[in-house]
């Protein structure tokens, strides 16, 4: 998995590039969390487009980032999200509490 | 229906071969043409299988997960089996959100995606002794992309 990150407009967009599965899950938790200490941004944008495979296990990550940030009442978004991924939002009701953006 | 090929992979349940056993299954799966899509479904469910069997199945040292393809004409049979500690309230685990292991970010969804990924999945064996689940998948029920071939 690889993470890259920028911070515009008050927004902190992020790439999750790779698999994101057990193997690679407590990597993207650290990085995540790492970059969500930092200030500067009101908003997180998680861009999804370079995602090659995502299973549950990453259900659980995004879940666990968005009560980090809820507490900080900072809202995160969804983008570009694959057809796979996508069912899997739509399936665990996701974009209910992180809406999908284009 | 006829068996027309099969093959069988061992190895450690760690996390480290996820990727590895997907990947693997989904490629002896492209000899029926799956579409991109059918093989996304096949990748997914075993990934979710496998992680049952990484996250619970061996709370002690980790033993062995095994994974059997059948393939018939149009249809691919997929057992996965560990040899660990078992399920002890079936029912419940394949429920929506119920984990185990709140305190470990678990989404409790990994039954529920293996079941609308795949045409069928049921529990073939489970006891102390471990669990084998059983998914099959039927392939070109739609008419997209074709991989492979």
């Amino acid at each position: 998995m690889q993470i890259r990150n920028r911070i515009y407009n008050n927004t902190l967009y992020i790439v999750l590039s790779g698999e994101l599965d057990e193997h690679t899950a407590q990597s993207v938790r650290i990085s995540l969390d790492e970059l969500f200490d930092e200030s500067g941004f009101n908003q997180v944008i998680i861009d999804l487009s370079e995602l090659d495979f995502m299973d549950s296990t990453g259900i659980g990550v995004l879940l666990g980032r968005y009560k980090k940030l809820k507490s900080k009442n900072t809202p995160i978004y969804i983008c570009n999200p694959s057809t796979h991924a996508e069912k899997i939002f739509k399936m665990t009701g996701l974009y209910e509490i992180m809406p999908k953006i284009s | 229906m006829n068996t027309i090929n099969e093959m069988t992979l061992n190895f450690k349940a760690v996390s480290e071969n996820e990727a590895f056993a997907r990947s693997c299954v989904a490629a002896f799966c492209l000899q029926l043409n799956p579409t991109l899509d059918e093989i996304t479904d096949i990748k997914t469910a075993v990934s979710e299988a496998v992680t049952n069997c990484v996250v619970h199945a061996y709370p002690k040292e980790k033993g062995d997960v095994s994974i059997n393809v059948k393939l018939t004409q149009d249809t691919a049979i997929i057992s996965v089996s560990d040899y660990g500690v078992g399920i002890s309230n079936f029912a419940k685990a394949r429920q929506p959100f119920f984990t185990t292991k709140p305190d470990d970010e678990r989404s409790g969804m990994g039954f529920t995606v293996m079941e609308s990924f795949m045409d069928k999945v049921y529990l073939l064996k489970n006891s102390e002794k471990g669990v084998t689940v059983l998914m099959e998948k039927k392939f070109g029920e739609s008419e997209k992309e074709v991989v492979g071939g």
